[in-house]
C-alpha cells in the first residue's frame, strides 16, 4: 500500500515536473536554445509571487494573473535584449547567456531574500486531501498542481498546432532562414515563444512555492528535473515530456520510501538509464515543437 | 513607371563579388526572365530584391520607394514574394500549413487556399501531406502556392526547372498565365534558356555579374543568346 | 613533433610561391621567451614570499589548469561542460584515498589520482555524448551529481562529512606549502604545454576543422566523436589535477564542496572572460579572475552577480573576450596553434615586414 501511495504521490509530482519542464521544451523546439535559467527563472516568479502576496494579502492563486503576465514579459524583454543577439553571434553565445543569466538572477534573490526558506502560504487547502484508503491519500495541492500541469500542456500543443502564431513558431522551428520571406519577423516570433515559455515558468513557479520550500538556490534542481522530464520523455514531444515528469516523479517517491536520502538519487539513476538505454526518451517524435 | 527598378548593385559575399553594377527594371504587370549559367549571379540579384542579401552598392526601389536596406520581412507588406532557391518548404508542417504560412501578411487580392488549390492541381492533392515527404516538383508548386498566398504584385522565382523532370517543369509552367493574367509582375530566374524564351515578355542574360544581353524573345536570335550565355 | 612539421610542408606544397606558411610569429617568441622567463622564476617563490601568498598562487595555479582545461572542451571541443566539478571531486577523493588510506607517497598519489579521473571519464563520456549542445551541459551536471550522491553514501570516503588530508601532517607547515606550490607549478605548466601541443597537433587541426563544419569534417575523414572523447578524457585528467592540488592546498575534502557546481562557474566566467578559444585566454581570465575575487571578496553575492553580468556582456559584446580584445582579435598570439599564410617578401631581404593574412586557428 505505502508502495502504491508513493506511485500516486510520484505521478502527481510529476505534473509539477512537467509543467515546469514545459517552457524548457518549448524555447529548445522553436529556438534550439537550452535556457540553462530556466530554474533560477522559475524561482524569481516564487518570489514575485511571495512579494505580491505579502503586500497585497491576496491569495497565491489570486497572484497568478499577475505573476504569469509579468514573467510573459520578462521573457519578451529577455529574449530582445540578450538571447536574440546571442543567437546572431552563434556558437556557445546562447548558452553562455543563459549560464551567465541564472547566475545573475539567483544571486540577485540571493541578496533581496537571503537563502532563508519560504513558501507561498494556501491556508487550509495545504493539507487538504481526498482519501482513499487508510494509507492512500490525495492531496487536493498536488492534485490541482498536476491538473494544471496537464493543461498547460495540452494548452501548448493546441496552440501550436493550430494558432497562426504556434504554426510561425514551427516554420521557424523549421527553416529560420525562410521564415522573414513569409513577412514574419523571426525576432519578434523568439520574443512571444520565450514569453509564452517564461509565463509557463511562472505558472510552474508559483505552484512549486504552494507545494513547498524553496530559496534562491533551487533553482539548479529545478532546472534539472526539467531537463530529465524532457530527456526521459523525447525531445520534441510535449506529451513525451509529461510522461518523463510522472517516470521521474515515480522515481523519486519510491526511492525515497526505500529510504529518504535516495529520493534524488534514483531519480537521477533512473534517468541516466534511460539516457544509456533509450537514448531518444520513451516518446520520441521527430516534428512538432 | 516601373516597379522595380534596381540601379548599379554590388553585391560582395566577403571578398567574392558577385554583382557588378547591375541595373534591372521591371514595369508593372511584364514577365522579365533573368537567363544566365551558374555563378551568373541570378540568384543573388533576387536575393537583393528580397532581402536576403545587402548590397554593397547601388539601390533598389519598389514602387517608388527606396528598400535597399529594408529587412526582407517587411518588404512581403509591400508586396515582394520569393519562392527560394531549394524551395526551402516547411518540413514539419503540412502543404496546407505550408500555404498558410505564406499567408501570414494579409495583403488583398485574388489568391487564397482555393485559389492556389485550383491554380496547381498537384498541391490540391496533397494539401495533407507533411513538407518532408513531397517530390520536388510538388515542393515546386507549393513553393510558388505559398508566395502567391501574400498576394505580391511582384513574384521572384528562383530556378523553377532545377533538377525537375520536363513534364513536371510544364506542369509548373502552365500555371503562369493564370498568375500573370491577375496582373501580378513576375521575375523567372532560369538556367532553362527555351522555358524562359516562352513565358517572358523580355529576357535579361546575366554573365558574372553582369548584364551582356536584353530585349524581347522575339527580336533575340539563338545564336545571340547563347555567346551570351556562354560567354563566347 | 613529426606531425607538426609533416603537415606544415604539405601546406608549402598546396600555397602559392608568392605565400609562405610560418607557425611562429615574432610575438610567438616574444610568449616562449616570457615563459620560459617565468617557468624559471617562479620555482624560487617559496624562498621569497610568505606562505600565505604561495597558497594564494596555488589557488591561481588550480584555476588556471581548469580554466585551461573548459578551454579545451568548449573552446576547441564544442563542448559546454557544466560537470567538470565531477572529475575535480574524483581526483581530491583519489588523491586522498591513495596517499592517506594506502599510504602511498603523495607525489605518486597524485598522477595516480590523475589517471583515476581519466580513467573514470572514459565511460561516462559514452553517456554523456548521447546528448549535445545545451542538454550535454546539464547531463554533465547531473552526472557530476550522482558521483556526489554516491561518494556521500560511501562510508570509507567520509560520508557526507569528508576526510582530512593527512599525508603531510609530519611536515613543517612551511615545507609542505612549498612542496605543495611546486607540484601545483609543475601542474599547471604540464596542463598549459599538453593543451599547446593538442592544439598544435593533427588533433587541434581536425577540432578548427570539426567546429567550422562538424558535417563536412566528419566527412573528410576527421574522427569526430574520437576526438571529442579524447578530449572530454584529458579535460577531465586536467581537472582531477586540479582538484589534487586544492585538496593538497586545503588539507580537506568535503562533498558538498569539492564537488560544487560553482567550480563549473568559476571556469566558464573564467573562459568568457580571458577569451574562449585560445590558450592566453585562460590564463588571463584567471589573473583577472583571481584578482576580482580578492578585490570584491568582502562583497558575498555581490561578487558572482558582477561577474555574472561581466560574463553576459562579454558573451554579447566581446565573444573573444579580453584577450581578444589585447590581441586585436587573434592577430597577436603568443602560442600560436595555427598556420599563418604570409606573402613571400619580393625581394627576400624584408623578412617579417609583412603582418599575417589568415591568421587561422582562432
Amino acid at each position: 500500500m505505502q508502495w502504491i501511495n508513493a506511485i500516486i504521490q510520484g505521478i502527481l509530482l510529476g505534473g509539477l515536473y512537467a509543467l515546469l519542464a514545459a517552457g524548457l521544451s518549448l524555447m529548445f523546439g522553436v529556438m534550439r536554445i537550452v535556457n540553462l535559467a530556466h530554474g533560477a527563472l522559475a524561482i524569481l516568479a516564487a518570489y514575485l509571487g511571495l512579494v505580491i502576496v505579502q503586500a497585497t494579502g491576496i491569495s497565491p492563486f489570486l497572484a497568478l494573473l499577475a505573476v504569469v503576465p509579468i514573467m510573459a514579459a520578462v521573457g519578451y524583454l529577455l529574449q530582445w535584449g540578450v538571447f536574440n543577439r546571442a543567437l546572431s553571434m552563434g556558437g556557445l553565445s546562447p548558452l553562455l547567456a543563459a549560464f551567465g543569466l541564472a547566475v545573475v538572477v539567483t544571486q540577485l534573490l540571493q541578496l533581496r531574500f537571503s537563502a532563508d526558506l519560504q513558501s507561498l502560504q494556501v491556508g487550509s487547502l495545504s493539507v487538504a486531501s481526498i482519501t482513499i484508503t487508510d494509507q492512500i491519500s490525495i492531496g487536493v495541492l498536488p492534485l490541482i498542481t498536476f491538473v494544471v500541469g496537464v493543461v498547460v500542456i495540452l494548452g501548448l500543443q493546441i496552440f501550436l498546432s493550430r494558432a497562426p502564431l504556434g504554426r510561425a513558431m514551427r516554420a521557424a522551428s523549421d527553416d529560420p532562414q525562410t521564415v522573414p520571406l513569409m513577412g514574419i519577423d523571426n525576432r519578434r516570433v523568439y520574443a512571444l515563444a520565450t514569453a509564452i515559455a517564461l509565463a509557463t515558468v511562472g505558472i510552474a513557479g508559483m505552484f512549486l512555492g504552494m507545494r513547498g520550500n524553496f530559496n534562491p538556490t533551487y533553482g539548479d534542481a529545478m532546472l534539472i528535473f526539467a531537463f530529465e522530464a524532457v530527456i526521459i520523455g523525447g525531445l520534441g514531444s510535449l506529451w513525451g515530456t509529461l510522461a518523463g515528469g510522472m517516470v521521474l516523479g515515480i522515481a523519486q517517491t519510491v526511492g525515497a520510501q526505500v529510504n529518504p536520502s535516495y529520493g534524488i538519487l534514483i531519480g537521477n539513476l533512473v534517468f541516466l538509464a534511460i539516457l544509456a538505454f533509450r537514448p531518444t526518451g520513451l516518446m520520441p517524435k521527430a516534428v512538432t515543437t | 513607371m516601373s516597379l522595380l527598378s534596381v540601379r548599379d548593385l554590388d553585391v560582395h559575399y566577403g571578398d567574392f563579388q558577385a554583382i557588378y553594377g547591375l541595373t534591372v527594371t521591371i514595369d508593372e504587370g511584364e514577365t522579365l526572365a533573368i537567363i544566365g549559367a551558374n555563378g551568373a549571379g541570378k540568384s543573388t540579384l533576387l536575393k537583393s530584391i528580397a532581402g536576403q542579401v545587402t548590397p554593397t552598392a547601388g539601390s533598389v526601389t519598389f514602387a517608388d520607394v527606396d528598400i535597399t536596406r529594408t529587412p526582407p520581412h517587411k518588404r512581403v507588406p509591400l508586396g515582394i514574394a520569393l519562392t527560394p532557391e531549394g524551395r526551402r518548404i516547411f518540413p514539419s508542417l503540412t502543404v496546407e500549413e505550408n500555404l498558410l504560412v505564406g499567408a501570414h501578411v494579409k495583403r488583398k487580392g485574388p489568391w487564397s487556399l482555393a485559389s492556389v488549390y485550383e491554380a496547381f492541381p498537384l498541391v490540391a492533392d496533397r494539401r495533407d501531406r507533411l513538407g518532408a515527404n513531397l517530390s520536388g516538383g510538388e515542393q515546386q508548386a507549393t513553393a510558388i502556392g505559398r508566395a502567391l498566398m501574400s498576394n505580391p504584385r511582384l513574384l521572384l522565382l528562383d530556378e523553377v526547372s532545377l533538377g525537375l523532370a520536363p513534364v513536371v517543369v510544364e506542369q509548373i509552367y502552365a500555371a503562369l498565365p493564370a498568375i500573370t493574367s491577375t496582373g501580378t509582375t513576375v521575375l523567372v530566374v532560369e538556367q532553362d534558356v527555351n522555358q524562359s524564351m516562352k513565358v517572358a515578355s523580355r529576357v535579361q542574360c546575366l554573365l558574372e555579374g553582369r548584364t551582356v544581353l536584353e530585349g524581347r524573345p522575339s527580336d533575340l536570335h539563338r545564336d545571340q543568346i547563347a555567346s551570351a550565355y556562354f560567354g563566347i | 613533433m613529426s606531425a607538426t612539421s609533416s603537415s606544415t610542408r604539405d601546406l608549402h606544397a598546396v600555397v602559392s610561391p608568392h605565400a609562405r606558411v610560418r607557425r611562429a610569429t615574432r610575438a610567438s617568441w616574444i610568449g616562449l621567451g616570457v615563459a620560459v622567463a617565468l617557468i624559471l622564476v617562479a620555482p624560487i617563490a617559496p624562498y621569497v614570499v610568505d606562505r600565505g601568498t604561495q597558497g594564494s598562487l596555488v589557488t591561481l595555479f588550480s584555476l588556471i589548469v581548469m580554466a585551461t582545461m573548459w578551454n579545451l572542451l568548449a573552446g576547441y571541443g564544442g563542448m559546454l561542460s557544466i560537470g567538470q566539478q565531477a572529475y575535480i571531486g574524483i581526483g581530491a577523493y583519489a588523491l586522498v584515498y591513495f596517499a592517506d588510506t594506502l599510504g602511498l607517497d603523495p607525489f605518486m598519489a597524485v598522477p595516480l589520482a590523475v589517471v583515476v579521473a581519466g580513467v573514470l571519464a572514459y565511460p561516462i563520456s559514452f553517456l554523456a555524448f548521447r546528448l549535445s549542445g545545451g542538454y550535454f551541459a546539464i547531463g554533465t551536471w547531473v552526472i557530476a551529481i550522482v558521483i556526489m550522491l554516491i561518494v556521500q553514501q560511501v562510508p570509507a570516503f567520509g560520508g557526507g562529512i569528508g576526510q582530512t588530508f593527512s599525508a603531510f601532517s609530519e611536515l613543517t607547515p612551511g615545507r609542505r606549502i612549498a612542496y605543495v606550490y611546486w607540484l601545483s607549478l609543475a601542474g599547471v605548466v604540464l596542463a598549459v604545454l599538453v593543451t599547446y601541443l593538442i592544439m598544435r597537433s593533427r588533433l587541434g587541426l581536425g577540432f578548427t576543422a570539426i567546429r567550422d563544419d562538424a558535417v563536412a569534417a566528419g566527412s573528410l575523414g576527421v574522427r569526430v566523436t574520437r576526438s571529442k572523447r579524447f578530449v572530454f578524457v584529458v579535460a577531465a585528467m586536467g581537472c582531477g589535477l586540479a582538484g589534487a592540488m586544492i585538496t593538497a592546498n586545503t588539507l580537506r575534502v568535503q562533498p558538498d564542496s569539492i564537488f560544487s557546481v560553482n567550480y563549473s562557474v568559476f571556469m566558464i566566467f573564467i573562459v568568457v572572460i580571458g577569451g574562449l578559444g585560445s590558450i592566453e585566454g585562460p590564463i588571463l581570465g584567471a589573473v583577472v579572475f583571481f584578482a576580482l575575487q580578492q578585490w570584491l571578496a568582502d562583497l558575498g553575492s555581490w561578487y558572482l552577480l558582477i561577474l555574472g553580468v561581466i560574463a553576459i556582456l562579454i558573451t554579447l559584446l566581446l565573444p573573444r573576450g579580453l584577450w581578444g580584445l589585447i590581441s586585436g582579435d587573434g592577430r597577436i598570439r603568443l602560442f600560436p596553434v595555427g598556420y599563418l599564410l604570409q606573402p613571400r617578401p619580393a625581394g627576400g631581404t624584408g623578412a617579417g615586414a609583412a603582418s599575417p593574412a589568415a591568421p587561422s586557428g582562432t
